[in-house]
């Protein structure tokens, strides 16, 4: 097991590694610059702007300054435009830099204010999708062929197809208009939380349901199980703790591509209910060629649909004892 | 027994990690429960890019220095005429070009210091000092001496001039003085910008020495940021919503009605609508466009002209658009009555000049055209085979029209685009770009013709005509014609109403030349919430919070009668 996340440590550095440097060159790759607008700046003004954030600079010469951790600003203006001079900076001294949009704030203080918010609302998506997935899944497996399966499968199909904006947009109808029960959109409340985290959830508590149930039908024809059967077991137990463990294994593995999915998806969602995450920088940085925010969303997401997934390959090693045995 | 073990193990750390989870999230959203409601709350837009009076550029940014800040004079919202601000009285000597301003005497930062006019000549100072790369530093140039100190630079990005050699003078606390480099009547127009609001020399230099490394960022936090106008930052939350609370120590707190009042910020319409439709907000400035037309039906919606011009710039350099001939037909051939009945749809009016109406005491020049759209298309038509192009003559090369990727700007561009090729058997081809990349295509002017818009800072001619001299970073069609430099130049350091006949005459030459073709001036499109009192419509869009209240049942009663 430590040999196995030794490994993958060293492959979330190599990947974060060449994420960084295809992006800082691809971003500068692209035209127009954080400064333009349809009312051009003075140009004497813009070269200062530009000089102030390095942009005047070579890009191998930027790239370096980004990374540091060495200061190579004589002037001493490190990344906060501050008159103080550092000798360390950049991504590996910890530091984002400042968002060349957000004057008033740096990518940390963006990042750290935002983060937090997608992360809560991609946690009781995903939450209330795997539950509420994992519970039709398994009762429309162990009554099969019945209505309720019928109707489990029908639902799972058509929110598996159904895109999240869309469930959001009927959930806005039917839960904000017709039914005023919740906020519309914005943030400060738990109230907020519930239609998007809905929404966001919808289609990954479909895949769930459906994992679920082919996983738990593939389980319960196998041999223990018509052991514990034939021991006398009730049909509860003989589900809960012999069938279950089994049907769980696809749905793990699901897990790492779903909590990315919903961590990505949110971008969609957050802008539709106004919410102030992480998603919408994702987008906006890219659209205002806000470099520096662009590439601190970018290594943020990249670590932690790394981490997500390093963690999903553990627990399925600690699900199913197979996969273990074979590495070691 | 061991796979038990193991499997037991997993469960407890599942159930451990899905805690933390969940600790995480309630923490989360434990910080955003502890605003009560607001007064009142406005979607201001896009998430503010600073509130640094000196560095702002764009409107919702304008909307929230114009709440914490006030200026030497503010527009009244009715009429924009400016109104004494921080400066109570001014002078301006017979020549124009002298203007002293006394400050009041009651005027407060909201750390209970005086408001000085050493804080607005430092304030103005800051603007234009390059080291700020405030991007409207320009508004100052005005001023004698103020362009090369903002524009000479040593290698270290500092001026190379002292601020001595600017005119602009604090004679004692509560006088400051100003020389201009030319006369220039809009002078208070242009005070009343949200980017010559002052700010705090004492808090700001302390801030300064406390924090070397990130004192740029940390004067601007709540709890740090020091203001002087009607309100003072509470919160601030990125992308969602920046809370401002009264001003107690205000000059004019008593005519200030809200407590606190949220700006939030939201950019998706939909979103938008629905936060207006539900009551959470009383004012958005903007509906989906699909919506527009029915939502203007409404009694709560509000419009007026706004002066802001849509048009498409032409590459003039590049043939057969380099004929003002063909320019000409092109213009004349655009149905502007078509795209704004049947397109935009929000009272936009058709426009047939550079300057767009609603600037008090202007009457600009237009291009010349007939009565109806049917006789401009056929003069169109004849000027168009004047050229040698039509029936008989040589095929009109195909051209393209740019803009940038918005649902709206394609739908003005294909009404454009079958115009030409209806009425003068031109085949136009549309062609969109992401913002950034279009900007860029139209400053290098690789274009046939390109979308543009232009809206006031405030109500001066010379701001629209302005841009389309020689060499001005804003021209971007390659177009040039030294007696309009000349006529610019010169009303540049005229009196009224010498200066608006400059214009008017610059502006005659314009179109006939047509660099541009104009296609509508913009009208506002507010949702205003029927209760919200001292909200009024102008030509600016400008809605100060300071004189918002709620109305009684009685005055609402009456407003509605109205």
């Amino acid at each position: 097991m430590i040999g196995f996340l030794a490994r993958r440590l060293v492959g979330f550095a190599v990947t974060l590694g060449v994420v960084v440097t295809a992006s800082f060159f691809l971003m500068r790759a692209v035209r127009g610059g954080p400064f333009d607008a349809e009312r051009r700046l003075d140009p004497a003004i813009e070269r200062n702007l530009r000089s102030r954030y390095h942009l005047d600079w070579p890009a191998w010469k930027q790239f370096l300054q980004y990374v540091g951790p060495l200061n190579l600003d004589e002037r001493g203006a490190v990344a906060l435009g501050g008159d103080g001079s550092r000798a360390f900076g950049g991504v590996l001294a910890g530091d984002f830099g400042p968002s060349l949009r957000y004057r008033d704030q740096t990518v940390g203080d963006l990042l750290s204010q935002s983060l937090p918010i997608s992360l809560a609302l991609g946690t009781f998506a995903l939450l209330w999708a795997v539950l509420l997935g994992l519970a039709a899944g398994v009762l429309s497996a162990v009554r099969r062929g019945t209505r309720l399966d019928f109707a489990v499968r029908l639902l799972a199909t058509a929110f598996v197809a159904l895109p999240n904006f869309v469930v959001a947009s009927v959930l806005v109808i039917l839960l904000a208009f017709l039914v005023p029960l919740l906020p519309v959109a914005g943030w400060g409340s738990w109230r907020h939380l519930v239609l998007p985290a809905l929404a966001l959830g919808a289609p990954v508590a479909a895949h769930v349901a459906r994992l679920a149930r082919t996983g738990m039908l593939e389980t319960l024809s196998q041999d223990f199980v018509r052991a514990a059967r034939a021991k006398g077991l009730p049909e509860r137990l003989v589900i809960l703790r012999h069938a279950l463990p089994g049907a769980l294994l696809p749905v793990a593995s699901y897990l790492g591509p779903a909590a990315a999915g919903v961590l990505t998806g949110s971008l969609v969602i957050e802008r539709i209910f106004a919410i102030p995450g992480a998603g919408s920088h994702f987008v906006n940085s890219a659209l205002n060629r806000d470099y520096t925010l662009a590439m601190g969303v970018t290594i943020v997401y990249c670590a932690l649909v790394y981490a997500l997934n390093s963690l999903v390959d553990v627990a399925y090693r600690l699900l199913d004892p197979r996969i273990e045995t074979e590495a070691a | 027994m061991a796979a038990a073990g193991g499997s037991r193990t997993l469960r407890r750390i599942a159930f451990l990690a899905t805690l933390a989870l969940l600790g995480a999230g309630a923490l989360a959203l434990g910080r955003g429960t502890r605003l009560a409601l607001a007064d009142c709350a406005f979607v201001n837009g896009a998430e503010p890019a600073t509130l640094d009076p000196a560095a702002i550029t764009a409107i919702p940014e304008g909307r929230i220095v114009r709440a914490l800040f006030e200026g030497l004079v503010v527009w009244d919202p009715r009429t924009l005429e400016p109104r004494p601000g921080m400066a109570e009285s001014w002078v301006v000597s017979p020549d124009g070009l002298a203007w002293t301003f006394h400050l009041r005497s009651g005027a407060r930062w909201t750390n209970g210091d005086p408001v000085t006019a050493g804080d607005f000549a430092f304030s103005f100072e800051r603007l234009l000092d390059p080291r700020t790369a405030a991007g409207y530093a320009s508004q100052l140039f005005c001023v004698a001496g103020a362009r090369a100190f903002a524009t000479e630079v040593d290698e270290r990005g500092a001026p190379r001039r002292s601020f001595d050699t600017v005119a602009i003078r604090a004679q004692d606390p509560r006088t400051l003085e100003m020389v201009l480099e030319h006369p220039f009547p809009r002078l208070l127009d242009l005070l009343a910008c949200p980017q010559l609001c002052p700010v705090d020399r004492r808090s700001l230099e302390a801030m300064r020495a406390g924090h070397p490394d990130t004192w740029q960022i940390e004067w601007l936090r709540p709890g740090n940021l020091v203001t002087n106008g009607p309100f003072r930052l509470l919160e601030r939350r990125a992308n969602d919503r920046i809370r401002l609370a009264k001003n107690h120590g205000y000059w004019d707190a008593e005519h200030v009605a809200f407590e606190t009042i949220d700006a939030l910020a939201a950019e998706h319409l939909s979103t938008v609508l629905n936060l207006y439709l539900t009551g959470a907000v009383a004012w958005i400035d903007q509906q989906p466009a699909d919506l527009a037309a029915r939502l203007s039906r409404r009694e709560d919606f509000r419009s007026a002209p706004y002066l802001g011009s849509y048009f498409y710039r032409v590459n003039v350099k590049r043939p057969p658009l380099d004929d003002p001939r063909v320019r000409r037909a092109l213009a004349l051939a655009i149905d502007r009555e078509a795209i704004v009945r049947r397109v935009t749809r929000c009272n936009e009016q058709p426009l047939h000049a550079c300057v767009p109406p609603g600037i008090p005491g202007w009457s600009g020049r237009t291009m010349r055209h007939g009565k109806s759209f049917a006789d401009d298309a056929e003069e169109a038509r004849r000027l168009l085979a004047e050229c040698g192009f039509g029936p008989g003559g040589r095929v009109f090369p195909p051209i393209e029209i740019q803009y940038n990727t918005r649902e709206s700007h394609r739908d003005v561009a294909e009404v454009i685009a079958d115009s030409w090729r209806r009425n003068l058997g031109i085949h136009a081809r549309l062609q969109n770009q992401e913002w950034r990349v279009f900007m860029d295509t139209q400053r290098r002017i690789d274009y046939d013709v390109s979308r543009s818009s232009w809206i006031a800072d405030y109500a001066d001619p010379y701001g629209f005509l302005e841009i389309f001299t020689t060499g001005n970073e804003n021209n971007r069609t390659g177009w040039s014609d030294a007696r309009y430099d000349d006529l610019i130049a010169h009303a540049a350091g005229a009196l009224e109403p010498e200066r608006s006949q400059l214009l008017s005459q610059a502006e005659e030459i314009l179109m006939d030349a047509l660099p541009i073709l104009p296609i509508y001036a913009y009208a506002t499109k507010n949702l205003v919430d029927p209760r919200l009192g001292g909200f009024y419509e102008n030509a600016l869009d400008e809605h100060p919070p300071k004189y918002w209240y709620w109305m009684e049942d009685g005055e609402l009663a009456k407003t509605r009668a109205r």
